[in-house]
């Protein structure tokens, strides 16, 4: 089922009346969510993205825009009459419940042609147990299982319905870190075997990034990018994106570019075409430098972080606008960093130019 | 961990010695009075041990009266009040307009004092000769016949005193059971909400679960304060209780040891013994009831 939503926005009205403070939550959210589809909202709190979700859910209501779940216009429509499963960020299983009890829950309270006889509803029960992998703890109480498992159990009662979409609200925040890892890839499964439209919400960067066919970046209720993980954190069209996305994160240095000439510092880094003399912001990725003799950005070494097939070399630079530059090298090309003096050629690709009032993305050849 | 650590006691010592002074010695002796026949406080003197005084009040007709007000009491009233109480502070719970307002007016009767309510259901329920009352003027105006409510049938004055209990004791229960539902989560709301749960299986499904030990606590000490009535009878029909039928066990003892046929602390312990067995055979009963179905 594909999901279209046009021109949604959300405004709670201010507590306090004489500031007139509105609080807009969601602003102009457009987005269709292809059928099938794994989608990450991804933000910093208090971005909207929960908002977002609870508006396609139906637990709140927009102040403007509408919702397509397919050609149906669902805007009006309460939660129930959506067809949505919805996985909750504490789980929401009711704790006086056992598993099955809690999963056989929805199909409860389906009325008139849609009652289901009640081995029916144990058979679906059961099938979507095994789909988690919970059939063996059906006769638990939550407050008998792990977080994982009850992680599981909140998406088998939500798959149970056979939603249009499922969403999901911070689905591994409560996990720990080794569980998230290992739920994320179960997540990604379950979705690509029931094939139900997904929309999940995160702050967590690599979680949203590892399993999503698309990622929306949000801030302050304003979508800043939608696209495939790949493209935005290659192609972030603005500084927030580029410093949300990637771990360690982007490096960002003050700059400017003069006669297509671009300086970081008083170090001159790369020939640039296209674009005008100004002063801007460069992002450069972990990824993006090359250890080099004779190379044209001059850092002060720090420490060498060990990490294996790669190391990370710490170093600082005046014109870094981060305490200290990260930089991940192959361990071989480290070899001889004994030096108090780094120096660094950058992969044009790399590096991303930002306006230093806009800090919207500036595009340059090489 | 040493097993016989003194300092341990020491530490219990405040406690052990005021439970020991103040309820423990106390339960004793009047155990031990129940079985002293004709014991004089004053002279502290007896003339025999035995069952006498258990045979005695089992076969007082007052005392008969009395206990079988007093279940009829509990009965009634607990299940009422703390239905009633369910549905005000579900009600109040829903609203939100006024929310604060009607908090209040239902908490207002929990810190009026027992008599002036008493004076005011007089008010409202006696006959005299010069009114038959407001109550009575409603039903007259419904085309029935007047009835007193303080001096009249036994079942007009049984409605009196259930309907009074009930007015006293339920603010308490509405302002317990209306802080716990404010505490249910309201992401179970929301799921149900998602699920399509109808509002009345949101109800008996999720909420009254999840409120659950709050409503046995209330159905426990409801029992416990019904069982121990005695004010509430005072303040509708006097203090000659027994000879408005009003009686309650409480009541009796009372009577036992200071109202005008007093002066018979053997009896008056010998009911507050059946009345501490009575007590205390609900309560278990509550207890093994409320294992099996709540949920905490």
């Amino acid at each position: 089922m594909k999901v279209v939503l046009q021109h949604l926005s959300k405004v709670f009205p201010s507590r306090n009346k004489k500031a007139n403070a509105d609080v807009v939550a969601v602003s102009d959210f457009n987005f269709e969510i292809p059928d099938g589809e794994l989608v990450g909202l991804l933000g910093p709190s208090g971005c909207g993205k929960s908002t977002a979700l609870n508006l396609i859910c139906g637990l709140q209501t927009p102040t403007e825009g509408r919702i397509f779940f397919g050609d149906d216009d669902v805007t009006d429509l309460p939660p129930e009459n959506r067809g949505v499963g919805f996985v909750f960020q504490n789980y929401a299983l009711y704790p006086h419940l056992t598993v099955r009890q809690n999963i056989l829950f929805p199909l409860q309270n389906l009325k008139g042609s849609d009652k289901l006889s009640k081995p029916d509803m144990l058979a679906k029960a059961r099938e979507v147990a095994e789909l988690v992998q919970i059939d063996e703890l059906m006769d638990r109480k939550p407050s008998e299982l792990s977080g994982g498992q009850q992680q599981r159990v909140a998406i088998a009662r939500a798959l149970v319905k056979m939603p249009r979409i499922l969403l999901l609200d911070e689905p591994l925040s409560n996990l720990d870190a080794r569980l998230r890892l290992q739920t994320r890839e179960e997540l990604r499964r379950i979705q690509r075997q029931t094939q139900i439209t997904t929309v999940f919400v995160t702050h967590d960067q690599e979680e949203a990034m590892s399993i999503s066919d698309i990622i929306v970046v949000m801030r302050n209720g304003v979508v800043e990018q939608i696209g495939k993980p790949q493209d935005v954190y290659d192609n972030p069209v603005n500084l927030f994106v580029a410093k949300f996305l990637g771990s360690p994160p982007v490096n960002i240095f003050t700059g400017r570019v003069t006669d297509g000439t671009l300086f970081i510092g008083d170090d001159a880094v790369l020939k640039i075409n296209g674009v005008p003399n100004q002063d801007i912001y460069v992002g450069i990725r972990p990824e993006g430098f090359i250890l080099d003799r004779d190379g044209p950005l001059r850092c002060n070494l720090n420490r060498v972080e060990v990490m294996g097939r790669d190391v990370s070399v710490i170093s600082t630079h005046d014109a870094s606008d981060n305490s200290t530059i990260r930089s991940i090298i192959d361990a071989e090309s480290a070899a001889d960093l004994e030096l108090s003096n780094v120096r660094f050629a950058i992969k044009p690709n790399k590096a991303l130019l930002f306006g230093k009032e806009t800090e919207a993305r500036i595009f340059f050849n090489v | 961990m040493d097993k016989r650590n003194n300092k341990g006691w020491l530490y219990l010592l405040p406690a052990v010695l005021f439970l020991g002074f103040f309820m423990v010695y106390p339960l004793v002796d009047v155990f031990i009075y129940s079985f002293e026949e004709g014991y004089n406080s004053a002279s502290q003197t007896y003339f025999g041990v035995g069952s006498y005084n258990y045979s005695y009040v089992l076969h007082d007709p007052y005392f008969l009266q009395a206990v079988k007000n007093t279940f009829i009491l509990v009965i009634i009233t607990v299940p009422v009040s703390t239905g009633a109480a369910l549905l005000i502070s579900a009600g109040l719970n829903s609203i939100k307009a006024l929310k604060k307002l009607y908090q209040t007016v239902y908490f207002l009767p929990y810190v009026t004092n027992t008599l002036a309510v008493g004076l005011v259901f007089m008010i409202l329920f006696k006959k005299t000769a010069y009114t038959d009352g407001l109550i009575n003027l409603f039903i007259n105006w419904f085309g029935g016949g007047s009835v007193d409510f303080i001096d009249g049938p036994y079942w007009a004055k049984m409605f009196v005193l259930c309907f009074y209990t009930i007015w006293i004791v339920m603010p308490f229960k509405v302002l317990i059971l209306t802080s716990a539902l404010a505490s249910v989560n309201p992401q179970y709301y929301n799921a149900a909400k998602v699920d399509g749960t109808s509002k009345i299986r949101t109800f008996t499904r999720i909420t009254l679960p999840m409120i659950s030990p709050m409503i046995f606590y209330l159905i426990i000490t409801g029992f416990i304060g019904a069982f121990k009535a005695y004010s509430d009878a005072v303040a509708l029909f006097g203090t000659d209780l027994n000879a408005a039928e009003m009686n309650t066990i409480v009541g009796y003892i009372y009577d036992m040891l200071y109202g005008n046929s007093g002066g018979y602390p053997s009896y008056a312990s010998a009911a507050a013994i059946i009345l501490l067995i009575l007590v205390l055979t609900v309560t278990c009963i509550n207890s093994l009831i409320s294992k099996k179905h709540i949920y905490y």
